[in-house]
C-alpha cells in the first residue's frame, strides 16, 4: 500500500527517503565502498553538523561504508544517503564509486582473492 | 594519496539460519572484532513483518554483523553476516550486489532454517557453497544427505566446516572463491 503523503521539499533535513522498498541517494555505494575524507572534507569540518561531521573525522581514515554506519550507530540507509551527498559535495572520496556496485568480480580479482585466502 | 593506498573492497555473504554460527564464522577469520550495522526495514518488509505500531521500533531494524580480513596491501576483504529468513531479503538484495558469492551456513539439526538461503541464492544466480557447520566436530549427516534433503544442484559445491577454526573458516571461503571462479568463466544463465 503507498502512502498518500507527499515528499516536503525539505533542506537536506530527511535523512532518506523510501520508495518502493529501495532508498534513494545520489551515488549508489556498495557496502565496503571505501571512503576516504578529502583535503576539502578536512577544511570544512567546523562548519559540519553532528552527523556530518562524525562522518568526515571518522573517514580521515579509510573506512567502508558498512564501518562508518557500525562506528557512528547510524542506520544503513541513512549512512548511505549521507556519505553519497558528502561525496558529491566534494567532501569524501571513494575510488569505487564511479566502479558499477553490481558487477561482480572477475576472474583475475578472484585470482588475487584466492591468493590472498591461501596465503593467510 | 598513492595509488598503492586505495585497496579494492571485496566481499562475501554469509547467510543461514538463527544460532548456526555465522559470527562465530566471521569472528574467526576477521582482523577485526566484528562490527555491528543496523538497518531500517523497509515498509514492504514490515508490512510482512506485521509490525503493529512504532511502539515495537526494536524489530523494525535487521543487525548485521561484519568482519574484515586483509588480503594484501591491495585488497580487503569484508564478511557480512546475515540471518537467512524471507523477511531479511530486502537486505540480500543489498548484500549480494558485487559480492564474490555466499556461504550458506547449515546446522544438519535444523536444516529447514536454511532453505530460504539456498533458494534466494540459486534464484538470484549468486555463486554459493552450502557448508555445514560441524559443532564440536560431529558430523550428524553425510553432505550428500544435506545435499538430497536441501536440493542442491550438482554443480553447487556441499562443504564440511567449524566455524570456530580459521583455517576451516579460510578453506570455506577458499571453496566458495574457487566455484564463483567456475562459474565466472563459465556462460551466466542469469541476467542482471
Ligand atoms: N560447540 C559449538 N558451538 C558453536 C559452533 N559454532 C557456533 N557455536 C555456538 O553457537 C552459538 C551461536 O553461534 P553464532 O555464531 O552466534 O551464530 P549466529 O548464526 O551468528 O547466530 P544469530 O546471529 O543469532 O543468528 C554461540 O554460542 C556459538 O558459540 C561450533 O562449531 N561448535
Ligand atoms: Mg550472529
Amino acid at each position: 500500500m503507498t502512502d498518500s503523503n507527499q515528499e516536503q521539499p525539505s533542506l537536506r533535513v530527511r535523512p532518506y527517503l523510501v520508495t518502493g522498498g529501495r532508498t534513494r541517494s545520489t551515488i549508489d555505494l556498495p557496502l565496503e565502498a571505501l571512503v576516504l575524507t578529502t583535503p576539502a572534507g578536512q577544511a570544512a569540518i567546523e562548519s559540519m553538523n553532528h552527523e556530518r561531521r562524525r562522518i568526515v573525522e571518522l573517514c580521515v581514515e579509510r573506512q567502508s561504508l558498512a564501518e562508518i554506519s557500525a562506528l557512528t550507530h547510524v542506520h544503513l540507509q541513512v549512512a548511505k544517503v549521507l556519505v553519497g551527498d558528502l561525496i558529491s559535495e566534494g567532501f569524501l572520496g571513494s575510488h569505487t564509486a564511479n566502479a558499477s556496485p553490481s558487477v561482480r568480480p572477475d576472474v583475475q580479482l578472484l585470482e588475487r582473492v584466492l591468493d590472498g585466502l591461501q596465503s593467510l | 594519496m598513492n595509488a598503492s593506498a586505495n585497496p579494492i573492497p571485496v566481499k562475501i555473504v554469509i547467510a543461514g539460519g538463527f544460532g548456526v554460527g555465522k559470527s562465530t564464522f566471521v569472528g574467526s577469520i576477521s582482523d577485526i572484532d566484528p562490527l555491528t550495522t543496523e538497518a531500517a526495514m523497509t515498509k514492504a518488509s514490515e508490512a510482512v513483518d506485521d509490525v503493529g505500531d512504532a511502539t515495537s521500533k526494536k524489530s523494525t531494524t535487521v543487525a548485521m554483523d561484519f568482519g574484515r580480513v586483509a588480503l594484501s596491501s591491495e585488497l580487503v576483504l569484508y564478511l557480512f553476516g546475515t540471518p537467512g529468513q524471507d523477511r531479511f531479503h530486502f537486505m540480500w538484495d543489498e548484500l549480494i550486489r558485487g559480492a564474490i558469492g555466499a556461504v550458506v551456513l547449515v546446522d544438519t539439526g535444523r536444516l529447514e532454517q536454511c532453505f530460504a538461503a539456498v533458494d534466494y541464492m540459486e534464484r538470484a544466480g549468486v555463486p554459493f557453497v552450502v557448508a555445514i557447520n560441524a559443532f564440536d566436530g560431529v558430523l550428524r549427516h553425510h553432505p550428500d544427505d544435506v545435499r538430497e534433503a536441501l536440493d542442491v544442484p550438482a554443480h553447487i559445491p556441499v562443504l564440511v566446516t567449524d566455524a570456530r577454526h580459521r583455517a576451516a573458516v579460510r578453506d570455506t571461503l577458499v571453496g566458495l572463491v574457487r566455484h564463483a571462479m567456475m562459474q565466472a568463466s563459465s556462460p551466466a544463465p542469469v541476467n542482471s
